[in-house]
């Protein structure tokens, strides 16, 4: 439990509970057909741990690649921000900040560098693990990995993003 | 001692440039974002290097008046002098 008050910079924190997984999902500023995040098992300061199962008929496998579905690469990098950068992302602002700037986030990928080991096909459910390399100046690099249903790593890399908030615009 | 410093800022400033820039285009009224193409990103990265390389601690508040070459060097004088 949180009850915090003016931190040092003398922003306002609210005053009430940190958010629960639940919450952070619902201030995700995503929805369908880009969507990649199902629900999460794990959510504290440094780390968060998601999963998302992709949806077989999504219409991308119809392009990639012909007769042959996969899972592109990009959405799997996809996958692994919304819940590795995005959902840890909303959770440290919103300790930082009051609920009105969590709402009117807007957010940017400033960079990935992404490994990838194995194929993602129709279907499969994916386990995204991140873990918090830091989190300043509102710009939160993260150590990514995502696993296959297995348990096998599909992908690792690293991320980074910046989030704002239009309540922080003077 | 001054000068040192600007050095130093240089090198570090000169990692986050992109490829059409050189060294040679970092001036002390250099403005990070609008001259430099530098992104709020990298400035980031810079303020991060700049607390390693000075032993320094920078809040929101400095980076908010970080514009220009020029800025940053007073705000690392000004945190230095204050340690």
């Amino acid at each position: 439990m949180d009850y915090g008050n003016s931190d040092k910079s003398g922003r306002r924190r609210k005053l009430t509970v940190i958010m629960t997984k639940k919450e952070v999902l619902s201030h995700l500023p995503y929805q369908e057909p880009f969507l990649f995040v199902d629900g999460l098992t794990n959510l504290d300061q440094n780390s968060v741990c998601g999963h998302y199962t992709f949806k077989a008929d999504a219409l991308f496998y119809q392009g990639h690649f012909k007769n042959s579905p996969v899972t592109p690469g990009v959405l799997l990098t996809e996958c692994c921000a919304q819940i590795g950068l995005v959902c840890l992302g909303i959770y440290l602002l919103d300790q930082q900040m009051d609920l009105v700037a969590v709402t009117n986030l807007k957010i940017a990928m400033s960079r990935s560098q992404m490994d990838f080991y194995l194929p993602v096909l129709p279907g499969e459910k994916v386990t995204v693990k991140s873990e918090k390399e830091y989190f300043r100046f509102n710009k939160l690099k993260c150590k990514v990995k995502l696993f296959n249903a297995e348990d096998r790593l599909v992908c690792k890399g690293i991320l980074e993003g910046m989030f704002k908030s239009n309540a922080d615009e003077k | 001692m001054q000068e040192e410093r600007y050095q130093k800022l240089k090198t570090i400033v000169s990692t986050y440039l992109p490829d059409d820039l050189s060294p040679m285009d970092i001036q002390p009224e250099s403005n990070f974002i609008e001259e430099l193409n530098i992104n709020s990103a990298n400035l980031v990265d810079i303020v991060l290097d700049v607390e390693d390389t000075f032993d320094i601690m920078l809040e929101n508040e400095d980076m908010d008046g970080m514009q220009t070459v020029s800025d940053a060097l007073n705000i690392i004088d000004k945190k230095i002098a204050d340690k």
